[in-house]
């Protein structure tokens, strides 16, 4: 079976951001970047097929500009067998970030596609589902268990009220939450192994896609700040403080 | 502009989601329609009907919509857009799951978590776990939205059922089976929509413990909510996890007991009215945004504070 896993370079979970002063985005230069914490989730499970042989090739792809090949270097080096890099310097939506991984999953025929459930910077939740749509295949969203016999799949979803399980025939486009696994770290010896993988680079322009734009961004603000308010002494105080001053009791 | 809210709900009781969902709407249109799509669902119906300032229910009601899969339920309301300019539906799980598809299959953008509707075209949202609003003006014909609850007033008033219309329209849905459901059931509040909330973190140590949160829940009549240390530690299910990738809650008092304040824990609770932090660690970041905090040994304060509430 063959996995693609789309993976995303994103500004790292441990940084504050900064919104620009002019309100065209937030700060990214001299910024600490990383693989989106999901992604690295969806790279571990198809690692772990790979591990349990029923994957045979695991595939990364990312869109982005020069600078993602460095993540997509880093799923080489967690056990992808190649990579590629479909190369933009345009920010795109979530739509036309779809319809570039529907052109590779036509190309490449996949059996199952994993991604994380959402990026950490637009939050948008969206690409996985609209992959699927596109393919028109099954979907498996914020799953949190994942069981592979033959060409039927097993999932359990995280939803609101608690867990979902579903049952789906491959090819299908899954979207993986938290708690599916643990990702493991790059030795330095497989991170030296990676840069011998193989690492294809496509330019946006020559996939021959039609891509509209959907969406204008007006403005990007910073959020109104909340600011500390006083310490309490007791747990007297803080009762009398909430019945009285913010009156919520 | 003609708008259609999909009803969230499990068959028997509509989402109180919902009745935000709608709020939103009626910012687009003052006329909008509720799908209900489901089995054996009528009683959604009903309930929609008699929300306060509805006009039109669509009710599809087919055991193949049974468990509501978004392979087929996108592809009902798909077929039901062109009449529609905007598509609405609560950014919770199953409106994250379904609305990408629509959209996708209509060929348009979808914007996520709407926190405030400029006008019919603009919308701000979150991004960055919270940590910035981005204003977008949408260039589709038809605005696929998923609503951040707690940004919209909830219509809870009532008012003698609307007229519903039956529209028979099965999709069977051939490569995906719903197996099970294993809900937490709880006589608590509803998480999202609660007034107040105690959320409790890896300060409480074991599953044991964080009984202590549940009984300060119960004696003040909150639901119970956790950080992503607390769920990952099998202290308390998934699905009470407040944050970016849990849920967001803006009750009017959340407090957060040995919760240390990570950027994703207060992406789904620095909307809330008053916060109160209790932390042994005076230096915690959750100390910038509490409106109180207390610092001090939770294992003390807790069952004192509770003490204190029954007293009373």
């Amino acid at each position: 079976m063959k996995i693609l896993v789309a993976v995303k370079r994103v500004v790292d979970p441990y940084v504050k951001v900064r919104v620009k002063a002019d309100g065209t985005g937030v700060e990214k230069q001299n910024v600490k970047m990383s693989m989106n914490p999901f992604d690295e989730i969806a790279m571990e499970q198809a690692i772990r097929l790979l591990e349990q042989k029923i994957a045979t090739e695991v595939i990364a792809v990312t869109i982005g500009s020069d600078a993602s090949q460095e993540t997509l270097r880093q799923a080489l080096a967690l056990g992808a067998n190649r990579a590629i890099l479909v190369k933009t310097d345009n920010d795109l939506c979530s739509l036309n970030i779809a319809k570039i991984l529907q052109k590779i999953a036509v190309d490449e025929q996949p059996d199952l596609i994993l991604m994380g459930k959402q990026a950490i910077d637009g939050d948008n939740n969206q690409t996985p589902q609209m992959l699927a749509a596109l393919l028109n295949w099954p979907q498996a969203t914020f799953i949190s268990e994942l069981n592979i016999d033959g060409r039927s799949i097993k999932t359990t979803r995280e939803i609101d009220g608690g867990l979902e399980t579903l049952e789906m025939t491959l090819p299908a486009v899954i979207s993986v939450d938290l708690r599916l696994n643990e990702p493991r770290y790059a030795s330095l010896p497989n991170i030296m192994k990676a840069k011998s993988k193989p690492l294809s680079v496509l330019d946006l322009e020559t996939l021959g896609l039609d891509l509209k734009k959907h969406i204008e961004i007006l403005a990007v603000t910073a959020p109104p700040t909340r600011s500390g308010g006083i310490k309490v002494d007791s747990v007297e105080e803080l009762l009398k403080k909430l019945k009285e001053e913010a009156k919520v009791l | 502009m003609s708008t259609l809210v999909i009803v969230e709900h499990d068959n028997q009781q509509m989402h109180a989601a919902t009745r935000n969902t709608f709020a939103a709407a009626l910012q687009l249109d003052k006329n909008p329609v509720l799908l209900v799509v489901g089995y054996d669902c009528q009683k959604v119906a009903q309930q929609a009907a008699a929300m306060a300032g509805v006009h039109a229910v669509w009710l599809v009601d087919n055991p193949c919509y049974a468990h509501q899969l978004a392979e087929n339920v996108s592809e009902l309301v798909v077929s039901m857009a062109s009449s529609f300019s905007a598509i609405l539906a609560p950014a919770s799980t199953f409106g994250k799951n379904l609305l990408p598809r629509v959209a996708a299959k209509l060929d348009v953008t979808q914007v996520s978590d709407v926190s405030r509707i400029i006008d019919h075209n603009s919308f701000e949202h979150p991004i960055y776990a919270g940590n910035a609003i981005e204003t977008v003006r949408v260039l589709d014909p038809i605005k696929v939205l998923t609503i951040r609850t707690t940004a919209f007033d909830a219509i809870n008033e009532t008012q003698s059922p609307c007229s519903i219309d039956q529209i028979d329209k099965p999709i069977e849905e051939k490569n995906t089976h719903f197996i099970k459901h294993e809900l937490s059931r709880s006589e608590r509040p509803d998480l999202s929509s609660a007034k107040i909330v105690v959320s409790g973190g890896r300060g409480l140590q074991s599953a044991e413990k964080f009984k202590l949160i549940e009984e300060l829940a119960d004696a003040l009549g909150a639901a119970v909510g956790a950080s992503r240390a607390a769920v990952d530690a099998g202290f308390v299910p998934n699905d009470f996890q407040v944050g970016q990738t849990g849920k967001v809650v803006a009750p009017a008092l959340y407090i957060a007991v040995g919760i240390s304040g990570a950027i994703q824990h207060l992406a789904g609770m620095k909307d809330s009215k008053v916060i109160v932090a209790i932390n042994k660690d005076a230096e915690a970041p959750i100390f910038q945004i509490a409106t109180y905090g207390l610092v001090g040994d939770l294992f003390e304060l807790i069952p004192k504070m509770i003490k204190q509430i029954k007293e009373n």
